[in-house]
């Protein structure tokens, strides 16, 4: 299998979908001319043309507006943020529009379109750049919302995004573009509500989504070390959200650390923890523990940002002190 | 507050003409654009009296008689609805349209079947005149499972696909971009469709508005923006939320061609939605009108009619331009209507009113089991384990 960047095997999803379907299009700032803020849309403007590939004024409430009205009508809009930071512009658009039209109209407007782009922190971009909002998103029902962790993943959940009827929030990792992983050149989709087990274990059961799959792996490599056997799972999708591998792990491990890159306070990771004991109360031999994002806007200053943000170490820690080893 | 600029008339009484120009920010009501010079509407031609001679001359008598009783059968319903809504038949918001009719009987009277409208939700009259049922539509407000969105709206949701009815939407100018991606969608499959998008003057302070104009006239999009300016968003005049009150000069930001009409004239109102509607159609071409109405009931039910932000003698001095009443005395003076007509129509309009009530009445209410239908277009079952 070839090996990819995660920012191609976005590329190849776009491409595909565009071949695949008149009616999908890309719209955002930065898409067409410019390539991509990231380069995800590299050479789609050459290959569609202006009007399937559409560059935006700044204005991510009128264009993620505009999306959903063309979907109201059967298109199958992809908007690009091109950062998550600046859909909370386009909230209104999202939640009162995107979200709702199907129940309120009385089952009669799907919105099928897809918004994606970069979320979390990256380098040193301070407050307003570094958000991890996806548990903003996943709280609404009417939304479906992905963050896939791989090459692959993004690939295949990016084609089942576009192909589904309802509104996809889909987070991309922004220091994720650069990663490369395996990628079939075929046409393939992987499911939206479908979880992944990242790696096999026996003692603790790790969940962690997008970025924090990278740092909970890093931090499995040195649990292996010391002879703790992590189990990954990644749900993959944050919304609907595939619990039964969680259990299923939990119940063989009976330890449970959740990795997320967001703050702490009414985040997933609770909703996570919430749902593992409800389910595994009797199983869980230690309390669910979390491991999230400092509480506080970014900062940026390199050592605080470091502080701020869930390292391998502190997943490590975690781990630990779940097993009662400190 | 603002400090700098005089408060203009905020306990003035607004007593201006619907259409006169000293009240406008601009001198003339003719606007050249910014960017070209050219003249972007001829507004001169739909305020002389001559358009009521030309429209009663150029239109169909059918379509003509037509536009009076659906003014009728508008104002009918929404008496209905403040008689229900007292009973408590009828609950949350409720917003009637008494007094605007002329706006939306006029622009709708241009359209084609297969053209799409978006309201606020002050909606019920335009989803009737659009085509929904008016037995639908007040099962909607009911909150019956036969109601057009199947009692999950209510009144401020009124939507019914087929008949391009794209919705009542209830966050202030939150659905002008949606109009807007309607028409992007028209010009994407180079089709002829025309959008219209009703909202009031308060939401031309919303930055979606000028966001969506922007793209619309970036892009030529076939979109009509209808601002309904009944002078008052609630309860707060557009004197006192515009920093100007020419809201068809904020087109001239957008290189759009504008109109402002007499929104109590349901006349002015077709001829000037008609020319709206060639430049959509051949010309993707957005337009922005100003209709200025007036609006006889307060903003919603639970709102008194007068008070705080206007008087009682304003609001009966309107009453006396009643754009039904209007376009009566201008249909009977062309004699194609006389009082034992209007009569007619109106017993009309009041039985299909008793039989909406009555279906509306017989209607379910919506099952437990479609507490979670039409969440997603898939079966909700995935989500619902999540459920404490």
């Amino acid at each position: 299998m070839p090996l990819i960047t995660y920012r191609d095997a976005l590329n190849q999803a776009l491409r595909e979908e565009l071949q695949r379907d008149p009616n999908v299009f890309l719209m955002g700032e930065e898409v067409g001319v410019y390539q991509g803020a990231y380069k995800v849309s590299k050479g789609l403007l050459q290959e569609f043309g202006e009007r399937r590939v559409i560059d935006t004024p700044i204005t991510e409430e009128g264009f993620t507006g505009v999306g959903i009205g063309a979907a109201m009508v059967g298109l199958r809009p992809v908007i690009e943020m091109m950062t998550w930071n600046f859909s909370l512009l386009a909230m209104d658009q999202i939640i009162n529009g995107a979200a709702k039209m199907l129940y309120m109209s009385g089952g009669q407007f799907k919105i099928p379109i897809v918004v994606r782009g970069p979320g979390g922190a990256a380098h040193q971009l301070a407050a307003q750049h570094s958000q991890s909002i996806e548990s903003w998103y996943a709280h609404v029902p009417g939304l479906k919302v992905v963050a896939p962790s791989t090459p692959y993943d993004a690939k295949g959940l990016l084609k089942s995004a576009i192909r589904d009827d309802d509104p996809v929030i889909f987070f991309e990792g922004e220091t994720l573009y650069g990663s490369k992983g395996e990628v079939p050149a075929e046409d393939y989709t992987i499911p939206i509500g479908v979880a992944d087990i990242k790696r096999e274990g026996t003692d603790v059961t790790l969940v962690a989504w997008s970025k924090m799959v990278a740092v909970a792996m890093k931090a499995a490599e040195q649990l292996a070390a010391e002879g703790i056997s992590c189990e990954i799972v990644d749900p993959r999708s944050l919304r609907p959200f595939d619990e039964a591998p969680i259990m299923a792990s939990v119940g063989k491990t009976n330890r449970c650390v959740i990795v997320e890159e967001g703050w702490p306070f009414a985040g997933l990771g609770a909703q996570i923890a919430y749902q593992v004991q409800q389910t595994m109360f009797g199983d869980l031999d230690a309390p669910v523990a979390r491991v999230t994002g400092a509480d506080v806007p970014m900062p940026y200053a390199k050592n605080l940002e470091h502080i701020a943000t869930p390292t391998p170490s502190r997943v490590v820690a975690a781990v630990r002190e779940v097993l009662y080893l400190d | 507050m603002p400090t700098s600029r005089p408060m203009r008339s905020s306990g003035r009484k607004a007593a201006r003409p619907a259409t006169d120009g000293p009240w406008c920010g601009a001198s003339s009501p003719v606007r050249p654009s910014a960017a070209t010079g050219r003249q972007t509407a001829d507004m001169a031609a739909a305020t002389t009296p001559d358009h009521i001679s030309r429209q009663l001359a150029d239109t169909p008598k059918a379509t003509l008689l037509d536009m009076l009783q659906k003014m009728l059968l508008g104002r009918r319903f929404e008496e209905k609805c403040a008689e229900m809504y007292a009973l408590q038949k009828i609950g949350g918001f409720c917003h009637l349209y008494i007094g605007q009719e002329a706006v939306a009987i006029g622009a709708l009277s241009t359209l084609r079947p297969d053209d799409a409208i978006f309201a606020s939700y002050r909606d019920h009259v335009h989803a009737i005149v659009k085509g929904c049922d008016p037995g639908r539509v007040m099962a909607e407000l009911f909150g019956r499972r036969d109601g057009v969105s199947k009692g999950k709206g209510g009144s401020m949701h009124m939507f019914e696909r087929k008949v391009g009815m794209f919705g009542g939407h209830a966050i202030v100018g939150g659905h002008i971009p949606l109009a807007t991606g309607v028409a992007f969608a028209t010009k994407y499959r180079q089709q002829d469709q025309v959008t219209l998008c009703f909202f009031g003057e308060a939401a031309v302070n919303i930055g979606a508005f000028h966001e969506s104009l922007n793209m619309a006239a970036l892009w030529k999009l076939p979109c009509i923006y209808i601002v309904e300016n009944n002078r008052y968003g609630m309860g707060t005049s557009i004197e006192r939320a515009s920093a100007i009150y020419d809201v068809a000069a904020r087109a001239c930001a957008y290189d759009m061609a504008s109109e402002t009409v007499d929104g109590m004239d349901v006349l002015a109102v077709r001829e000037c939605v008609t020319r709206a509607v060639e430049r959509g159609r051949r010309e993707h071409a957005p337009t922005l009108i100003e209709a200025r109405c007036y609006r006889f009931m307060g903003h919603s039910m639970s709102d008194p009619v007068h008070g705080h932000y206007r008087t009682k003698e304003e609001v009966e001095e309107q009453k006396l331009q009643d754009p039904i009443k209007a376009y009566f005395g201008h249909l009977l003076a062309a004699g194609l209507i006389d009082q034992n007509g209007l009569d007619e129509f109106d017993r009309e309009a009041r039985a299909v009113v008793e039989r909406a009530i009555q279906f509306a009445e017989g209607s379910p209410e919506p099952s437990a089991d479609d507490l979670y239908a039409d969440v997603y277009s898939m079966p909700y079952g995935p989500f619902r384990r999540s459920d404490p």
